[in-house]
């Protein structure tokens, strides 16, 4: 009772910058040069001046900005994300057949950046200026510093076209026509690639966070008593150190989940993925309004979800923290 | 003028492929059944119903489930599909189309010249991109028995004109699908229902598209594949490894990177080609708005083209997809294409007595005045050749500076809200003149529609040329007039189109019997199969 009461007063306090992103957003594609019939011209490769007019009444851009934006905000009201101009079907349905792919690609990046974050991290920490903690650094660097694009490029290259190995991209192989395991077993083959490419920056980033943090619980006093009690250092580590180095880490997936969902764009482009990022591209690109504000949307929801969590796994992980409420 | 054009063929297939197999050879195998046939979708499409939106994104798929009344030999001649024959009046106000009988829709419905009467009616004459021009004039489809339909014009309609559009805005939707409700919203539009060899299985956006075989298909033991997946694929990168790894089979129309299309005509599994594109030929453009006043002078305009060493240009960015551009009606278009036009080759000084004499001398710098370009966003060539012509026109004194839009904003700032300069882009090239080119030059044309004269420009001599070849019955006269109309546009400049590409196919070598006619990779696809 008290996490939903907690849950919605979140939800309750995220709501007005929500309106104003949208907003925001909608302004922000309003200034952009161009609308959705001039891209659809531009995909048709030209028409005359009628049929452009009729398309622009058909997509219900002959009204004014103001009214256009009230009736998409009246809309929202009755939780109606409206139409997609590109896909001509309703935004909540083109988001849906999304999801599944942004989500599985999310959530395997970083619990593969998550769980080697960790472990590198913990070993450079232990190691600390000899040469395991440099070498685990000096590759995290290069992780960090590299394009994902070139990454995903390199790994196809390599992997795909020279090995042979595993796909050069795509979601599922359609003409093998698998179903029930055979087919998850093929999509797994076909997220490896992805996911090492959007979580081998991530895994840079909480390698980092996570030698640093444990260096400097490392130094503490409690951790001074523990060694005093006579613990062995791999308790130390494992039951002391562990758990109140993980805080910064979990704030940072927090910030990033949402991070994850707009910025795979690249990786989803480079592997021909159909995810949430390639979409938003598209409906910048096509100036289609409503599916770029229902990205938005969802995408905001669920960054509002992740971040409740986050503040649950804090009080897991620090029970001073639940005190605070 | 078949060997024009054979010749023109097997110049441009020469230099872009190395043929493996003598042509013969392979003609020698017999067809085989059965196999997937995977192509790169490099652009998704809002729907893939041919008769209502004229392009090669959706030609790509939706040609291969519904078919056009009349198709193409592989010498560009009109030749029956939907259409079994045709007669025209004396007067070109009648045309008369004998419907193939026995036909069927993939639903089981036969097709009729109801189904024809509709579609040219509600779709072409309405919705249909270039076909509300074409059939601007057309007052009534009669429909005397279900295997015959009589398109009646209000003007003249040249039999040419017409029988060479059909293939591109002749494709016929099902009547009883479409009948009910708002044509634009038909849920047929994305799961297309045809006559044509494979029907319509699945479309999941972002993804792939799936074609099967059609069985009860008209022509005899065709098709001989068994399915055809689109793969959508918009990185051009990750596409070229598609290729290599064999998860596609065929990139169309220039869809890979230029380094990866030589890369791959290096590499003997592939066929890198423009021959089966010759109906899709292009121009690069350097489009002047006469609002700027420096434009509005002939002789600025004539400086600008004798500026730019277009060959350079082709022999170091393009390599052998591309040539030099001799005016709006390309050499692949044996019927219309006038040779020996007013030409500018590349000439600094002239350049640059041009300029003084138009009173731009050199100021502070060197600088005799700044204009800006807007490049079109698709095209890796029209980066390049934008910023050729920056550093051209920099040489002689000009200097210019490049405004980057995308697809929306480019068409929006040029063609709407003509702020530009100079702009840069693609003129392509459909058929016949008054389809597609004339309308870059025709005065007059209401703001905001795409690729017309939105130059500011007058000209009467080249209006009344247009408007004649238009309605000019006799073909000898109607290439004459359009001899003249390149002449005219030539001379007086409103646009310079220097290059002339054709898109590029490339393809896997276990396809057989493709690329053997000018629009292929817009064709049905009935007699290509995949060896062993």
């Amino acid at each position: 009772m008290r996490i939903l009461s907690l849950a919605l007063k979140r939800l309750a306090a995220s709501l007005p910058t929500l309106v104003f992103i949208l907003i925001g957003m909608f302004l922000l594609l309003k200034l952009a040069p161009g609308d959705t019939v001039d891209a659809l011209l531009a995909q048709m490769g030209g028409a005359d001046a009628k049929v452009a007019a009729d398309l622009r009444s058909f997509y219900g851009l002959d009204m004014s900005v103001a009214a256009q934006l009230g009736n998409y905000l009246w809309r929202l009201v009755r939780f109606d994300l409206g139409f997609s101009a590109i896909y001509g079907k309703p935004v909540s349905t083109v988001i849906i057949e999304r999801l599944p792919a942004t989500l599985l690609l999310m959530v395997s990046a970083l619990s593969f950046a998550f769980f080697f974050g960790l472990v590198l991290g913990v070993l450079a920490a232990r190691r600390v200026n000899r040469w395991p903690d440099t070498l685990i650094s000096t590759v995290g660097l290069i992780f960090y510093a590299t394009p994902s694009f070139w990454f995903g490029l390199m790994a196809i290259v390599v992997f795909s076209v020279y090995l042979q190995w595993l796909p050069a991209g795509g979601f599922e192989d359609i003409t093998l026509g698998h179903a029930g395991i055979a087919r998850t077993l093929d999509i797994a083959r076909h997220l490896i690639l992805p996911t090492l490419t959007l979580g081998l920056i991530f895994l840079a980033i909480y390698l980092r966070i996570m030698r640093a943090s444990m260096l400097e619980v490392l130094n503490l006093d409690f951790v001074r008593t523990a060694r005093s009690k006579g613990l062995d250092e791999t308790r130390i580590v494992t039951r002391h150190v562990l758990r109140n180095a993980l805080l910064p880490m979990v704030t940072l997936i927090g910030l990033q989940a949402g991070t994850m969902l707009g910025g795979s764009v690249v990786v989803e482009s480079v592997f021909s993925l159909p995810g949430l990022g390639r979409l938003a591209y598209e409906s910048v690109v096509q100036r289609d309004l409503n599916t770029l504000l229902g990205i938005v949307f969802v995408s905001a929801l669920l960054v509002i979800i992740i971040n409740f969590l986050v503040d649950l796994v804090y009080a897991r992980l620090d029970p001073r923290i639940a005190g605070g409420g | 003028m078949d060997m024009t054009r054979r010749a023109a063929l097997m110049t441009s297939a020469a230099i872009a492929t190395s043929v493996l197999l003598p042509a013969g050879a392979r003609a020698q195998e017999t067809p085989r059944r059965g196999g997937i046939f995977t192509v790169h979708y490099a652009t998704e499409q809002r729907i893939l119903n041919p008769s209502l939106q004229a392009s090669t994104g959706v030609y790509i798929v939706g040609s291969k489930i519904q078919e056009p009344l009349v198709d193409l030999d592989a010498e560009g001649r009109p030749v029956p599909c939907l259409s079994e024959s045709w007669e025209h009046s004396a007067d070109s106000l009648t045309h008369v189309f004998r419907l193939r009988r026995g036909v069927t829709w993939h639903d089981g419905k036969p097709f009729t010249s109801a189904d024809v009467q509709f579609t040219a009616m509600e779709m072409w004459k309405k919705i249909l991109n270039y076909g509300t021009t074409l059939q601007q004039f057309l007052t009534e489809v009669q429909t005397p028995d279900p295997h015959t339909a009589i398109f009646k014009y209000s003007r003249p309609m040249p039999a040419g004109l017409l029988l060479r559009a059909m293939p591109d805005l002749g494709h016929i939707s099902p009547r009883h699908i479409f009948e009910t409700g708002d044509i634009r919203q038909n849920p047929a539009n994305t799961a297309p229902i045809g006559t044509g060899p494979f029907k319509f299985v699945q479309y999941e956006r972002g993804q792939f598209i799936i074609a099967d075989r059609n069985p009860n298909y008209w022509r005899d033991n065709r098709p001989y594949l068994d399915r055809i997946v689109w793969r959508v694929v918009g990185d051009r990168a990750a596409a070229a490894a598609q290729m290599e790894s064999g998860q596609l089979m065929f990139s169309p129309l220039s869809s890979l990177a230029i380094s990866d299309m030589q890369r791959l005509g290096r590499d003997p599994r592939f066929e890198v080609t423009t021959r089966g594109n010759e109906g899709n030929a292009r121009n690069n453009t350097l489009e002047f708005n006469f609002r700027t006043p420096q434009l509005a002078d002939i002789r600025v305009r004539k400086a600008m083209a004798h500026a730019l060493n277009v060959p350079f240009f082709i022999e170091n960015f393009l390599g052998p997809f591309a040539k030099l551009g001799t005016g709006p009606i390309p050499t692949t278009s044996p019927d219309y294409y006038p040779a020996n036009m007013p030409q500018y080759g590349f000439d600094k000084a002239l350049a640059e007595r041009l300029l003084d004499e138009a009173g731009h001398r050199r100021g502070a710098g060197g600088v005799r005045f700044q204009v800006r370009l807007l490049p079109a966003p698709w095209g890796e060539d029209i980066a390049l050749w934008a910023t050729f012509i920056q550093q051209s026109l920099s040489e002689v004194g000009i200097r210019v500076e490049i405004v980057r839009n995308d697809a929306a904003g480019f068409l929006r700032s040029v063609y709407n809200d003509h702020a530009f300069d100079l702009a840069t882009g693609w003129h392509q090239y459909r058929s016949d003149p008054a389809v597609s080119t004339t309308v870059w030059y025709r005065t007059g044309s209401p703001k905001g529609a795409p690729w017309t004269n939105q130059w500011g420009n007058t000209d009467d001599v080249l209006d009344k040329i247009i408007d004649d070849a238009a309605t000019e019955i006799d073909p000898v006269k109607r290439k004459g007039l359009y001899a003249d109309f390149v002449r005219r546009a030539n001379t007086e400049l409103p646009i310079w189109m220097p290059i002339e590409q054709i898109f590029v196919s490339v393809m896997n070598r276990r396809a057989r019997g493709h690329s053997n006619m000018p629009r292929w990779s817009s064709s049905s696809w009935h007699d290509l199969w995949l060896a062993s």
